[in-house]
């Protein structure tokens, strides 16, 4: 068994770009879900139209990076305001069937051959579309320690994702530490007691839905900066699911929360994933039992069990509070 | 990253089952018509070749083909011209046995159109935008073949016709998506519990029946009854009495135990996987079973049987829920737990039952699914969405909404493809459902005070 290696792959997941776009996304739940109470399930929906905003304007209309951001942003609030019209009259367990609908209407619509000229298909778009963002990169070489390893580009993308993170994270606290903020947990907790001191919880309900939507998108653009592509069949309601126990593990409505929630899923899974494999090629398990190429579906196994305990015995997450937030609200 | 390599893997074999899923919505006819097409163009290329290589010599590079229709009787004095580089054009008719030649002398791009008037009656390009298309000569004295697939036509099949033979795709579907939709109401209606885990019960099925049939070796028809059987006592009474009965002893909330069943999907479907591998497999019996022609409509035999079947289970079901003691007791559950509970109804014993009814009837949909399409690991999760677009449609919890939202998500899916592309269909029922959502958001059936 290779440790230094597992090591150097565990520690590089756990601050790396992964975690950056998971902690994004579960951030943007984290409003939704944590503060508001409202069931989003198409997150994945918002990091596609996010990756896409990105993607196709510079790559098939030639605009600048600066411009993509926009549409990107601009697009999230459209998809947010869509979603929201119809659905957040409405009980929570009909706004998580008709966001997860949402969002594989967008992917369908992203994959379909009829749309293969601007979207790119079931391949999705591979292009230099970063350029703008990797020409501001001033590292000219990557970082080389024994334990973390990351070539030039990646180092530039953790860096700023990792400041972005930081950024939103304070703006995330200054809201929630507001009124705003406890008017919005006050939605969750009670809707009728707020309507009746004649505040318009639609409207408020929609705030937070854009709000978590556009930080969702903005996971989107790291993560198709990051890879210098675009593929819409990682933007499946798989994304979403993952986005949602990044932010249970870490615990709802506790702003660090979704941070700790990433780094610590994505060193389970890494470690877990690094281990196995080694485990498995070194033959410490036999072939017959775990095949190398089955080393992956053993890892999303363990996940789904692990959301379960978690749900089960631990659903205010490792940090939460269980009277800030229990989960047992009325559905 | 490995991540990402899971996910595409899935993606892949999930566009294969759509892409085949597809091929058989538009209907053995097409697939008909396709078949006679490829045998006349394998026909036609043979005897090219043996031309070609006789006459590769004398001229330095030709462009050639050889029209035929459907049936590969040869189609003769239709024109067709040439257009390449620096001004060259050409014009020629087909011979008598279809076959044409144009001469070039150098390399370039040609465009060759075809005249698509002087094609008889009834014949047409099978693919209408292919009228012109290019021959990239890169090298001068290799012949290139030029194809112009011809056949009747998609157009040929009127529109009553494909909507006739959409109609019943779309019953059955319906049908499929109701017997999974039943249950997951019912479940939905006594315990509140949103199961994200229903399609993996689908699945569940459809494997007990892969393997019960293939590698036990039982007959399907004895395979498929105790598939559902077994999905009923597993999927139905012990996922009952050991996973949710114990969680809503703990007093878990209803959210809390969406999130447990969406885990437990997670873990059931890459656990399919592992076993199972991620292609979609036939069952050994029936596979390639000829279809029968009933008027204008084309169904086999297997599909037939398995939906009169499912009609059965259905209207068994129903009356279940109309006329037996614990039919009634299940929809007094649904309707106020406390006061059901308090007039003597053990709540427990009546969850247990609609979920070994549930499962029997998505384990019995999972069946129909593998029998006339093949099963994969993937199978539960395709449907699931449409599943809940079905149950939201007819209103959460009512147990006859479901079967009338099941009916028209069916029928709306495949009907769609007369206007929209077939890969776009199930974007469209989910936009419908969206839209309904805004008109009526209780459902068709539903009722007002469930849905603030």
């Amino acid at each position: 068994m290779d440790f230094l290696f597992i090591i150097q792959q565990t520690l590089g997941a756990t601050i790396g770009v992964n975690t950056i776009i998971f902690a994004l996304a579960a951030i943007g739940l984290n409003m939704h879900f944590g503060y508001t109470g409202l069931l989003n399930f198409g997150q994945a929906g918002f990091l596609a139209i996010g990756a896409y905003s990105v993607a196709v304007p510079v790559i098939s209309f030639g605009l600048p990076l600066w411009v993509a951001f926009l549409i990107g942003v601009g697009n999230s609030i459209l998809f947010a305001l869509l979603l929201g019209v119809p659905t957040l009259r409405l009980r929570a367990d009909y706004l998580a069937i008709v966001t997860i609908a949402a969002a594989e209407i967008v992917r369908q619509i992203a994959r379909s051959a009829t749309f293969n000229e601007w979207l790119g298909g079931s391949d999705g778009i591979t292009g230099k579309f970063g350029k703008d963002f990797f020409d501001l990169n001033p590292f000219k070489e990557g970082l080389e320690t024994p334990i973390l390893r990351f070539n030039a580009n990646d180092l530039w993308v953790v860096i700023t994702g990792w400041a972005l993170v930081a950024i939103i994270i304070f703006v995330m606290w200054l809201m929630v530490n507001s009124p705003w903020g406890r008017l919005m947990r006050a939605i969750r907790e009670d809707e009728d007691a707020v309507r009746s001191l004649g505040k318009n919880v639609y409207l408020y309900k929609m705030q937070s839905l854009i709000i978590g939507g556009v930080i969702g998108s903005i996971g989107g653009f790291v993560y198709a900066l990051s890879r210098q592509s675009v593929q819409p069949d990682n933007y499946g309601t798989a994304l979403t699911f993952f986005a949602y126990t990044v932010l249970i593990l870490g615990g709802a409505a506790r702003v660090f929360s979704p941070i700790v929630g990433a780094m610590i899923f994505w060193f389970l899974i890494v470690f877990i994933e690094q281990v196995l494999r080694q485990a498995v090629t070194n033959n410490l398990i036999p072939d017959w039992l775990i095949g190398v190429n089955q080393v992956g579906q053993i890892r999303f196994m363990l996940m789904g069990i692990g959301l379960m305990l978690l749900m089960i015995f631990r659903p205010q997450g490792i940090f939460g509070d269980k009277k800030e937030l229990a989960l047992d609200a009325k559905a | 990253m490995e991540w990402e390599f899971t996910l595409s893997y899935l993606s892949y074999s999930k566009t294969r089952s759509r892409e085949r899923a597809s091929g058989r919505i538009l209907g053995v006819r097409t697939l008909r018509y396709a078949s006679l097409l490829l045998l006349s163009l394998v026909a036609a290329t043979s005897s090219v070749a043996l031309s070609s290589s006789a006459s590769a010599a004398e001229t330095p590079t030709k462009l050639y083909g050889i029209l035929t229709d459907k049936d590969g009787a040869a189609l003769s004095g239709i024109r067709i011209s040439v257009a390449g580089p620096a001004g060259f054009t050409a014009e020629v008719k087909t011979g008598a046995d279809g076959a044409w030649e144009v001469p070039i002398a150098t390399k370039g791009t040609f465009a060759v159109t075809i005249n698509e008037d002087d094609l008889p009656e009834g014949q047409a390009l099978t693919d209408p935008t292919k009228v012109t298309i290019k021959a990239n000569v890169f090298m001068l004295g290799v012949d290139l073949r030029m194809l112009f697939p011809i056949g009747p036509g998609v157009e040929q099949a009127s529109l009553l016709v494909r909507s006739a033979q959409l109609t019943v795709d779309g019953i059955i579907l319906g049908l499929i998506i109701g017997l999974a939709a039943l249950g997951l109401n019912l479940i939905f209606g006594t315990t509140g519990l949103t199961n994200f885990a229903h399609g993996e019960i689908l699945t569940f099925a459809g494997l007990l029946t892969y393997y019960l049939s293939a590698i036990v070796n039982l007959p399907v028809l004895l395979a498929a009854p105790l598939a559902v059987v077994l999905s009923a006592f597993i999927a139905g009474y012990l996922q009952d009495k050991y996973l949710w009965k114990p969680l809503r002893r703990r007093g878990t909330g209803l959210i809390a135990m969406l999130v447990v069943s969406i885990g437990f999907a997670i873990f059931l479907r890459y656990f399919f996987l592992f076993i199972f591998g991620g292609d979609t497999r036939q069952l050994p019996q029936y596979a390639g079973q000829a279809g029968l022609e009933l008027g204008p409509v084309n169904i086999t035999p297997k599909s037939i049987l398995t939906t009169i079947f499912g009609i059965i289970f259905i209207i068994l079901a129903t009356l279940w829920l109309l006329r037996t003691r614990m039919g009634k007791a299940s929809r007094a559950v649904a309707d106020n737990p406390a006061l059901a509970s308090a007039s003597g109804i053990d709540v427990q014993k009546v969850i247990l039952a609609v979920w070994v009814l549930g499962a029997a009837l998505a384990g019995y949909a999972g069946v129909i699914v593998t029998i006339n399409q093949g099963v994969s690991f993937l199978m539960g999760q395709d449907m699931l969405l449409l599943i809940f677009a079905a149950v939201t449609l007819g209103g959460l919890g009512t147990a006859n909404g479901a079967l009338v939202g099941s009916l028209i998500i069916g029928l709306f899916v495949q009907l769609s493809t007369l206007f929209i592309p077939t890969e776009l269909k199930y974007v469209g029922a989910l936009i419908v459902l969206i839209l309904i959502l805004v008109v009526r958001p209780q459902g068709i059936l539903g009722r007002k005070e469930r849905i603030g």
